[in-house]
């Protein structure tokens, strides 16, 4: 994964409670055996007629919002299923960072894996970067997450929380599986003491 | 941690599986059985492969094919290409993998949370996840279960175990009796409505109360495979002699000596007396009626008595805005009556209702009546063994002289990654989870019924409430 680097982009207003993981990718695109390839159908049945034009009125299809980085939306986004393909299409189509009230706990996870930053921000707030994200070309947003701070186009900065594991997973760039394996001794001796007390649960699968 | 504090079952389970904390707290946590189905495994053994490296236990993980099978005869095969290609890729990951595997015309084939219980592979105690949301369902066990994206799911072939931060206690009680025609369906999306479906955010909800107790462990699992529907990753049942019951001579269950030793343990899972909850919600089982959905979230639900909401009657801007959209995406107007809702598909299914009970709910219902002319009326059964079980009693009899199409089990249009999908601006009373925009099918419009309720819609051709038909 790479490293998580202080940035200035444009911040796309998606002002909408409940994105759930159906809207930002269709079931239908998830036939896909790569991570690699979704971005152009994030947000499918709002973006695109169904003679596959762009809808002008959404954000992702105006200037200078092809090329966001940073997506502006509300609570609880996310919902819906564990695919990981949310956080992926939204990677592949060039968003680093999403800022909302609140997320869906599997989607949290699956973004950070994929070293995509998401801030917990209340709505006041994001009201604010709400309005600073309406500014077309000056839409701009400076993420500082070694400092956790944002910088508005004002000059002005919001800080945010984050807890310190996934912050340092997404400024190193950490494969969070080579960091398990790594504590595979433990992991050797929590299996040791658990066959003991549950022998059940260990073995070959019945015959069919 | 003081030992004689009370515990609720999530803390024991949490507690029991912990293999380290780090200094911030985060905890890496053992992981007892790992589901997988074709649709969110690819991208993991295509990393193991990268990195080379093996799965850990691959007698703890079991694979099949749910998601994209078709329900029609299948076999010739899948004749969709990426469909083809998805089902194809974990047929050679588990053979390169050594992972158990259900094959498409195996009997014991069908959606991954089905065929977990079926076969005795949930238990309670345990840590369950797969790359699925409704992982969640296997906590009808009172097991700790949880849908992960992925690349946890990678992680988890890899290492037997995952990263995570402990979830806060949540008790969501229904006390009293539920009355007649009112199902678990009915009583989980009345929770939802009520919570909200961000409600649980960051917690394990345990459903407790008499409401909850009472239902068979088939209802349990429709009640915890919507916990995510109300945000929260995992719903769990204190186990008792009913879930024992169920387990008792699966194929995967325990056996002789292990089995008396594997109660013992189950026995001594149930939150104790005076075990605290971060968040506790009671509702009165003898207040809820059946109920639909009428928007485009599973907390746009009401009594099958209400009429279809107003925004100007909404609680603010961000609610108006919500209602606004998801009324103009179902084509309905405000202050019609549930009831006079007019549907065109019927689908009975998933893994919220695809088990035998289910089956028999709606067959009851449409015993000797008919489906509507204008309705299209599907009922898939969640696993190959459902159906076999289905088809001993003769209830595929009743759905067929009734009108319905028999099909072969999988997630169907639950989701709609196989040909079985709704066409722009149908509406479907589907016994499925999720009544996203595009879930069943790019303008498919949805309503989340119980299975009763969905035979009720059937025959009448439009919402109904399945009271009127009882007897």
């Amino acid at each position: 994964m790479d490293k998580f680097q202080t940035f200035t982009g444009i911040a796309a207003p998606f002002d909408r409670d409940n994105v759930d993981t159906d809207l930002i990718i269709p079931a239908r695109f998830l036939k896909t055996i790569k991570r690699t390839g979704l971005g152009k159908d994030l947000f499918n049945a709002i973006r695109y007629n169904d003679d596959g034009s762009e809808k002008p009125d959404f954000i992702l299809n105006k200037e200078p919002y092809r090329k966001a980085e940073i997506l502006i939306s509300a609570d609880n986004f996310g919902c819906g299923s564990s695919r990981e393909h949310a956080p992926w299409a939204l990677k592949d189509f060039g968003i680093k960072v999403v800022i909302a009230e609140s997320f869906a706990d599997i989607f949290y996870n699956n973004s950070f894996k994929n070293g995509i930053l998401l801030v917990k921000l209340d709505r006041k707030t994001i009201e604010d970067l709400l309005d600073d994200a309406q500014m077309g070309a000056n839409a701009r947003l400076t993420v500082d997450l070694e400092n956790q701070e944002i910088a508005r186009p004002n000059g002005e900065k919001v800080s945010f929380e984050l807890d310190p594991f996934l912050k340092e997973c997404l400024l190193e760039g950490l494969d969070d599986i080579a960091l398990t394996m790594a504590r595979a001794p433990q992991i050797d001796d929590f299996e040791g003491d658990d066959r003991a007390r549950r022998p059940w649960l260990y073995g070959d699968a019945p015959a069919a | 941690m003081n030992a004689a504090k009370p515990r609720t079952l999530f803390d024991k389970i949490w507690q029991g599986h912990l293999v380290d904390v780090q200094d911030d707290g985060t905890c890496l946590i053992y992981i007892d059985r790992h589901l997988v189905h074709e649709v969110t495994s690819p991208q993991a053994f295509e990393g193991l492969r990268l990195t080379g490296r093996k799965v850990r236990r691959p007698d703890a993980t079991l694979a099949v094919a749910d998601h994209n099978v078709p329900t029609s005869d299948r076999s010739k095969g899948i004749e969709e290409e990426e469909s083809r290609i998805q089902v194809e890729t974990l047929e050679r990951n588990v053979v390169e993998f050594g992972v158990p595997y259900f094959p498409v015309l195996d009997k014991r084939q069908g959606i991954v949370h089905i065929i977990g219980p079926e076969q005795g592979f949930t238990q309670p105690g345990m840590t369950i996840v797969c790359g699925d949301s409704h992982t969640s369902t296997h906590g009808a066990f009172g097991a700790l279960a949880f849908g992960i994206g992925t690349s946890e799911v990678e992680h988890v072939l890899a290492t037997q175990t995952l990263i995570q931060r402990p979830a806060k206690n949540m008790r969501i009680t229904v006390d009293g009796e539920l009355p007649l025609g009112v199902t678990a369906k009915d009583m989980i999306l009345a929770i939802i409505g009520k919570i909200s479906t961000a409600g649980g955010t960051g917690h394990v909800v345990e459903y407790a109360g008499e409401a909850v107790r009472a239902l068979s462990m088939e209802g349990r699992m429709t009640m915890c495979n919507m916990s995510i529907e109300g945000g929260a990753r995992a719903g769990m049942v204190a186990p008792d002699e009913k879930t024992f019951e169920y387990i008792k001579g699966r194929p995967f269950a325990p056996k002789g000596e292990e089995w008396d030793r594997a109660v013992e343990y189950w026995r001594s899972l149930p939150s104790d007396e005076g075990a605290t909850y971060d968040k506790e919600v009671t509702l009165r089982g003898p207040d809820i009626a059946p109920q639909v959905t009428w928007g485009t979230s599973p907390q746009d639900e009401l009594p099958i008595t209400g009429i279809v909401p107003d925004p100007k009657d909404a609680k603010d801007d961000s609610q108006r805005q919500a209602w606004s959209r998801a009324l103009e995406y179902m084509g309905l107007q405000p202050g019609t009556k549930l009831t006079e809702v007019k549907i065109d598909k019927v689908f009975l299914g998933s893994c919220t209702n695809g088990r035998i009970e289910d089956l028999r709910a709606a067959a009851a219902i449409l015993k000797g009546r008919r489906v509507a002319g204008h309705v299209d009326a599907m009922v898939v059964p969640g696993s190959g063994l459902v159906k076999e079980q289905a088809e001993k009693e003769g209830l595929h009899k009743v759905f067929i002289e009734a009108g319905f199409d028999w099909r072969e089990p999988g997630c169907s249009m639950c989701l709609g990654m196989n040909p079985d999908q709704l066409k722009p601006g149908e509406r479907c009373a589907s016994t499925s989870n999720r009544n996203f925009e595009g879930r069943q099918g790019k303008g498919g419009r949805t309503h989340l019924v119980s299975p009763a309720m969905a035979a009720a819609a059937a025959i009448e051709g439009r919402l109904t409430d399945v009271r009127e038909l009882l007897n």
